[in-house]
């Protein structure tokens, strides 16, 4: 055990892990949120909590992740190097795992641009793989970045994520290797719509055995409307959304319905792949389905450990 | 070479209103080149401000000249009388040019016509492309030519990022990949092992996050302008 978290020991346990995103709002309330976390508690084994996700400024992760522990639930911190350093980097790391933080998962963060803020400076002093190590190095080796030694030893459990539909396609392989060796523990990945090209990326991951080697939660999105599935076609990079799955929603008396539908299939499509370890449910703006979700999926009731 | 480019007219105007006797100073190197600071341009703006002024029934004085380059006392030196003729100064030199101006000749007036935006060289004709950031510590030897500083929007060390798809940066469809040309380099070249190594976290103190920097060199120094 890394740092002991419920996600870490139901993936350790080998059960099919399940986690569910949680957007910060865009105010200091989170009685929302909250609801969505309460609704969600006995569905999902932790919670992501987004770093200002597109860069849209938000309550921060580390803050909601506090309210989420108070609560009695877990959350997954996601830090991105957009906007910290890698002083506020390694000093966020210490307040988290104080405040009981346990796992956090490394991104380097959508472009300043896309947010609300676009005059940001953004700051970039380390990139994502560079970020994964040096948590690594802070809990294995007890050394900052600079070689000075931390003061007490520091547990957490870390991930990271991958993006099969990115480019070049031979080289998320090596990326998700290089990951797995700057100490990736479990990987999340980029909502899956193109399950074909999914199914050619786990092949080479499981050509090199690094499914053994890391767990595998593959992203899951439900889409609520055309219009949102054709604006993530469109606007979203790193998302690949085939014509088929446009055609197969255009078609559909109740898009709600038939999003669902299209989720809940994707998921039963991962659990049969060799190396998945789980599925991460990223259902922004819409979490109020996520318990049916993983009811009709056949993953409830989760694991008691 | 530095890459500049002429500030919007109204700013300029702007700027300028407050002045009779304005003096629009050209620089011979890079901005000649790169189109947005040399004679013609100096001479185009002058113009620019007469008829403006004429056209608000306002006096003006505006003289058009350029020296070879304006980050040099030397060629500085060589206009330093009829500069002081001036109320202003408006400099079409890059940011370096505008202050060793004021340097040199602190009594001088000196306002800048142009934004200095990168250094880098036109990829065809009209159109430039940013290529160093002046890091101060150059990694062009692991990436095999392609600056990934400069030309990831990330200024990623393992790239590329999840957001790289069809060659193209996810900040626009307009920008390429810096990652995925290197990528693609190595791979010509049968290097991808070089991806497979994790980069540490590089060293910014060698570039502008080290603070203003400054290069000395006692072996080219000249006596009289060393400092005890
Ligand atoms: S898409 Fe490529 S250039 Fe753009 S930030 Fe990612 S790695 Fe850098």
């Amino acid at each position: 055990m890394l740092a002991g978290s419920n996600l870490e020991k139901v993936i350790n346990s080998g059960h099919f892990a399940v986690t569910g995103e949680l957007g910060p709002p865009k105010s200091a309330d989170l009685t929302q949120l909250k609801e969505h976390a309460e609704a969600m508690r006995d569905y999902v084994d932790a919670f992501n909590i987004t770093d200002n996700q597109t860069a849209i400024v938000r309550t921060s992760s580390i803050g909601v992740a506090g309210v989420l522990i108070q609560m009695g639930l877990e959350p997954v911190v996601q830090m991105t190097v957009r906007d910290r350093n890698r002083i506020a980097l390694q000093s966020d790391l210490l307040g988290a795992v104080a405040l009981g933080v346990k796992n956090v998962l490394c991104l380097s963060g959508d472009h300043q641009k896309f947010g609300n803020e676009p005059g940001a400076k953004g700051v970039f002093d380390i990139d994502s793989m560079q970020l994964l190590k040096a948590f690594k190095d802070m809990r294995d080796e007890g050394k900052f970045i600079g070689g000075e030694k931390l003061e007490a030893p520091l547990q957490v459990y870390l991930g990271a994520v991958a993006n099969p539909f990115a480019d070049p396609f031979e080289y998320r392989v090596d990326r998700l290797e290089k990951k797995i060796a700057a100490g990736a523990s479990f990987i999340q990945t980029q909502c899956i719509f193109d399950i074909e090209r999914f199914k050619r990326w786990m092949e080479l991951v499981r050509e090199r055995g690094l499914h053994k080697k890391v767990a595998i939660l593959g992203g899951v999105t439900p889409i609520k409307s055309l219009g949102a599935a054709k604006y993530m076609k469109n606007n979203v990079s790193g998302i690949i959304i085939p014509d088929e799955l446009i055609e197969r929603l255009q078609g559909a008396a109740n898009k709600k319905e038939e999003g669902l539908k299209i989720a809940i299939e994707t998921i039963q499509q991962l659990k049969e792949i060799e190396g998945v370890a789980g599925v991460h449910i990223m259902a922004i703006a819409w979490e109020e389905v996520v318990p049916e979700i993983v009811e009709r999926a056949g993953l409830y009731p989760r694991p008691k450990l | 070479m530095i890459i500049a480019e002429r500030k919007p007219l109204e700013e300029i105007f702007g700027m300028l209103a407050p002045y009779g006797r304005i003096a629009v100073l050209g620089c011979g190197t890079c901005v000649t080149v790169c189109m947005a600071g040399g004679q013609k341009e100096a001479e185009e703006l002058a113009a620019a401000i007469s008829i403006k002024r004429k056209k608000d029934k306002q006096d003006v004085a505006v003289e058009a000249f350029t020296i070879e380059r304006q980050c040099e006392y030397e060629f500085i030196d060589q206009v330093a009388e009829r500069l002081k003729k001036f109320d202003v100064i408006l400099s079409l030199a890059c940011g370096v040019g505008v202050q060793t101006l004021v340097e040199h000749m602190p009594e001088l007036l000196v306002l800048p016509g142009l934004n200095t935006k990168f250094m880098g060289y036109p990829t065809e004709q009209g159109v430039w492309a940013e290529r160093c950031l002046g890091c101060g510590d150059c990694v062009l030897h692991m990436t095999q030519g392609i600056c990934p500083i400069t030309r990831c929007a990330k200024s990623l060390l393992n790239g590329p990022c999840g957001g790289s798809s069809e060659g193209k940066c996810e900040i626009s469809k307009d920008t390429d990949c810096a990652w995925h040309l290197i990528h693609d380099r190595l791979s010509r070249l049968n290097r991808l092992d070089v991806l497979k190594e994790i980069q540490p976290p590089k060293d910014w103190s060698s570039s502008h996050h080290g603070g203003p920097r400054t290069i000395v060199r006692e072996d080219v120094r000249l006596a009289s302008g060393k400092q005890s």
